[in-house]
């Protein structure tokens, strides 16, 4: 019934991935994990045995697995502070981005497959068909300087990097500025200005990154929609004379809604990863992404390492639950 | 060839013709126009530095940069690269992925479950991270960029021939061909191989464009090309310090990076789309 098998697999790949990544960097991984900085013998000899490069290979493997279950990923070498630690920390920065691309993304581009599903094969389906194609193949990182360029340069409304005014200080509480500047504390000091601050500085970033969904979602909604369309009790709906908001709202949408739900829960976390890397490094957003890309600048092993398991997980736990209840959801599938 | 018939029969077909000629004008931007203009993407112009362009008066016709070398003559040699780094990546990537997929189509058992587990572990991470983490181990620059955006290629490749490969060897002419006493790789060879062709090429135009997408991205980055070669996504990066004083820099690079993807991307869209014609999705 359930791929447990595969999931484990797929999870020890992705750990093995991790943990020779850091191994085949062509120069000596001791000075890889504690940076040149802090090589003088001595403390070179303390890192081998705190790291435990001395024992087999199996058995680091083994104390890497473990230590990671109990999640300690390491230090950084740039911040010298904890990588799962900082990577909590930015965690919510990201979330926030990818909530709120995913909102928009279902809010234009199911719509979009809808009409033209409804409309198949005239010019209004082959209009929106080729506008998704082309938010599909715009690269996103030319997509935000071109947003910077028409909305921050040109107009001057919207801001072009991070996520509040620095006029506002406002106390990091769940991370979500969204949340934060809405709380008593910031609500007293600046009123909603905060708020709407933190709201403007998220337009541009979660357009960037929600094209490319909204044209996957719309193409998915409208395949799914085609088909369902075609099924014989839309037939039997139409000739009962219903209204076509009532066949295409109660009978066609219910059924077409499932595979886009699975597509959606699928894809999504994929497609906000790989843009959140490019979104975040253009609008200086301070989440996973722009850590990751600085990460690799630094040759900040440690925090990639860590980056690539988190992400890892975090991929194949959503999958996973995508699937069970998918299955859950249509007996047909079981 | 049957591909040849294939493109004939969806003739109507309007992405085809618009993916087409934008993969034509591609082609021959990069390869003819050098050879009729005198171009050079390299020389530095010291009283000609960010220069608009013909509108203005003087100068290249589409300008010149900050360093003063001209944007038309980066553009082109920036096409003619992306074709170059396109083609590489793809043929390798299916010179990789498509015996890979034969074998777990057409043996089964063990075999296409391993293949088929190692290609869902490198599924998992985001292609562009996956890339990013692989220029970071190997160390930045165009090859090791090439190699990293031919690894997350493969994965496709396999995907495609194994599903098809495994569906040929269900059917009748196969079973034939069995009893016949063909070994499985003769099958192999002669029976599902010629079938997988069609979905080969669609999965290829698609990866010409994800190929070049991810390069762009990579130098964009700066793990990529390295300075001067002309490289869209280079160009890019290069052009943001200037993005109030010339967006043209920033808008023409993207430009021809948006609609060469968008060209492979309607291309291959329209393959599959005649391998499936109900949705269009395969």
């Amino acid at each position: 019934m359930f791929k447990l098998g595969a999931l484990t697999t797929t999870l020890l790949g992705i750990s093995l991935i991790a943990f020779f990544a850091i191994r085949f960097v062509p120069g000596d991984p001791v000075v890889l994990m504690i940076g040149e900085r802090g090589a003088d013998p001595q403390q070179y000899r303390e890192a081998v045995a705190r790291l435990g490069l001395d024992k087999p290979m199996a058995w680091q493997y083994v104390s890497f697995l473990g230590r990671a279950v109990r999640g300690d990923l390491g230090t950084s070498i740039s911040s010298g502070r904890d990588v799962s630690t900082e990577l909590l920390a930015r965690w919510p920065a990201t979330l926030e981005l990818g909530v709120a691309a995913l909102l928009l993304a279902v809010l234009v581009g199911v719509p979009i497959g809808v009409v033209a599903a409804i409309y198949r094969d005239t010019l209004l389906d082959r209009v929106l068909t080729a506008c998704s194609l082309a938010g599909y193949s715009t690269p996103n990182f030319w997509l935000g300087l071109l947003l910077i360029l028409l909305f921050s340069v040109a107009l001057n409304l919207l801001p072009v990097s991070g996520r509040l005014d620095t006029a506002f200080d406002v106390w990091n509480v769940t991370g979500f500025m969204l949340i934060d500047t809405l709380l008593p504390a910031a609500r007293a000091q600046y009123g909603l200005f905060a708020f709407y601050s933190a709201l403007h500085h998220l337009v541009l970033p979660t357009v960037t990154m929600a094209t490319i969904p909204i044209a996957v979602f719309a193409r998915m909604t409208r395949a799914s929609m085609v088909e369902v369309l075609s099924e014989d009790y839309i037939l039997a709906a139409r000739a009962r004379g219903l209204s076509p908001v009532r066949i295409i709202g109660l009978h066609a949408l219910r059924n077409a809604l499932l595979p886009i739900i699975v597509v959606i829960g699928l894809h999504f976390l994929n497609v906000a990863i790989a843009g959140a890397i490019m979104t975040e490094t253009i609008f200086g957003w301070p989440g996973i992404g722009s850590y990751i890309v600085s990460s690799v600048y630094a040759r900040d092993y440690p925090v990639i390492q860590g980056s690539i398991l988190v992400i890892g997980v975090v991929v194949i736990l959503t999958n996973g639950a995508v699937d069970v209840l998918s299955r859950l959801a249509n007996p047909r599938m079981r | 060839m049957r591909i040849f018939t294939t493109l004939k029969l969806s003739n109507g077909s309007v992405s085809l013709k618009l993916g087409s000629s934008c993969v034509i004008v591609l082609v021959v931007l990069s390869f003819l126009v050098p050879l009729l203009f005198d171009l050079d993407p390299y020389r530095i112009s010291d009283n000609l530095r960010a220069s608009i362009g013909l509108w203005n008066g003087s100068g290249p016709l589409l300008g010149t940069d900050d360093l003063g070398r001209d944007v038309l003559a980066r553009l082109v040699f920036g096409a003619r690269n992306s074709v170059g780094i396109g083609l590489a990546v793809v043929l390798v990537s299916m010179s990789v992925g498509i015996p890979l997929g034969l074998f777990a189509g057409v043996y089964g058992g063990w075999i296409d479950t391993s293949i088929m587990r190692v290609t869902g572990i490198l599924m998992t991470l985001p292609t562009i991270l996956l890339a990013i983490v692989i220029v970071s181990v190997l160390g930045a620059g165009l090859l090791t960029a090439m190699c990293a955006a031919t690894i997350v290629a493969i994965p496709g490749f396999i995907r495609v021939v194994r599903s098809i490969s495994a569906l040929e060897m269900k059917r009748q002419y196969v079973q034939a061909a069995r009893t016949g006493g063909d070994s499985k790789l003769q099958i192999l060879w002669s029976e599902v191989l010629p079938n997988c062709w069609v979905p080969i090429v669609a999965q290829a135009t698609l990866g010409f464009g994800d190929a070049i997408l991810h390069i762009a991205a990579l130098d964009f980055l700066g793990l990529g090309a390295k300075p001067p070669m002309a490289e869209w996504g280079a160009m890019l990066a290069d052009a943001r310090p200037f993005i109030e004083s010339n967006p043209n820099l920033i808008v023409l690079p993207g430009l021809c990076l948006a609609t060469t993807i968008f060209g492979f991307t309607l291309l291959g869209d329209a393959l599959q789309r005649w391998l499936n014609p109900r949705t269009g999705v395969h």
